[in-house]
């Protein structure tokens, strides 16, 4: 990685607001706003909205925070790969030291504010989103094992833990099932962007599942995971968040989710080549609707029952 | 000479100072609707010098 590290150089700093802005990773953001947002409004109980909206968005600057961390200690590898060359870091438009001082300063602003708006439970968990992100998935996890995916799923899957605590000051069995579900679905999401990036990957030296295992092995660990996330999505239906709403669709999504990695898990890598990996680009789209969707449908169903409707019936 | 000197530094930063100044203002205005909100909210909320503080009074048995 010394020839890599050596290609780039500290840059002056001249960014635009932009720039710092994209280091703190916009498009991950906005799962972290909705996942958290669903955490806090399903729970059962009253925030109000100006709380609630602060939290969110400290939530979210927290989730920013580790982002800036990761481009600070990644922008070696990120310099050649292609799908994040052009990042602020990569480009030349901010200086690694600056992406590692605004994201240490954010993630202390982050942690504090969401302490002193919500509760230090919300604030504990986001700390340590924060430091698993940063530290245990990006530093240690990320270029040592091919786990690296399923262990760091965690990180990301702590915002609507966070939401929940911010509502109710504890993590109850419903927090714990939101987060088990970001957690299963972050290795058949990842890996399936690997399919078809494998090539960025190999290049970096990062040990993704497909550069290490090889894609047969991968396409099968796609299915496995993909197998056990089904119960727990399916699982969620039947506990106070839960409901006919939430259950209809997690068992449509769940189904469509199982055929599609049954069909990548069937095809060979000369069928994959041949259509450039329509099937896998299909799957990782897939699968970010999966997610968008389940969460949509907790918030729809817990939307009816504080409407005074029942959860498992129409009147 | 012009009073104001105006630096070639300032014009290439202008986009960030203001994104910076605005984030800024927003901060401040976040920071002063908690508090608004906290206030008005606080049924829990106890002197602690001069009023009666009700989490220590002893209950009264009827």
């Amino acid at each position: 990685m010394a020839d890599v590290t050596s290609q780039v150089q500290a840059q002056s700093g001249e960014g635009e607001f932009g720039d710092y802005v994209a280091l703190l990773k916009p498009r991950v953001m906005s799962l972290v706003v909705f996942t958290a947002a669903v955490g806090l409004f399903v729970a059962p109980a009253y925030v109000h909205p100006f709380v609630a909206f602060v939290a969110i968005l400290f939530i979210a600057l927290g989730g920013g925070a580790s982002g800036a961390l990761n481009m600070w200690y990644d922008h070696d590898i990120d310099t050649v790969m292609k799908r994040t060359a052009k990042r602020p870091i990569p480009s030349g438009r901010v200086a690694p030291g600056e992406a590692l001082s605004l994201g240490l300063w954010l993630s202390f602003i982050s942690v504090t504010m969401l302490g002193l708006a919500a509760n230090w439970l919300a604030a504990g968990i986001l700390a340590f989103t924060i430091f698993f992100y940063a530290v245990i998935y990006t530093i240690w996890l990320k270029r040592w094992t091919p786990q690296n995916i399923v262990i760091g799923g965690a990180a990301g899957a702590f915002p609507p833990m966070i939401g929940w605590a911010v509502a109710t000051g504890s993590v109850s069995v419903e927090a714990v099932l939101m987060f088990m579900l970001i957690f299963m679905w972050t290795p058949p999401h990842f890996w399936a962007l690997a399919l078809f990036m494998n090539e960025d990957y190999s290049k970096a030296g990062v040990p993704m599942l497909t550069v290490t295992h090889g894609r047969r092995e991968t396409r099968k660990q796609i299915l496995i995971y993909s197998a056990l996330l089904a119960p727990i999505a399916v699982g969620t239906a039947f506990t106070s968040i839960g409901g006919f709403i939430y259950l209809a669709v997690a068992l449509w999504l769940n189904a469509k989710f199982l055929h599609g990695a049954w069909k990548l898990w069937q095809r060979d890598e000369a069928t994959a080549e041949a259509d450039v990996y329509a099937a896998e680009k299909k799957y990782f789209r897939q699968s970010l609707s999966y997610l968008f969707l389940h969460f949509g449908a907790l918030l729809v169903q817990a939307i009816w029952v504080k409407s005074g409707l029942p959860a498992w019936g129409l009147f | 000479m012009a009073i104001k000197v105006e630096h070639e530094l300032h014009k290439r930063r202008s986009g960030r100072n203001i994104g910076l100044g605005l984030v800024l203002v927003a901060f401040v205005a976040i920071v002063f609707g908690l508090t608004v909100v906290k206030i008005s909210n606080g049924g829990t909320i106890e002197g602690f010098d001069h009023t009666v503080r009700y989490s220590i009074e002893p209950k009264e048995d009827n």
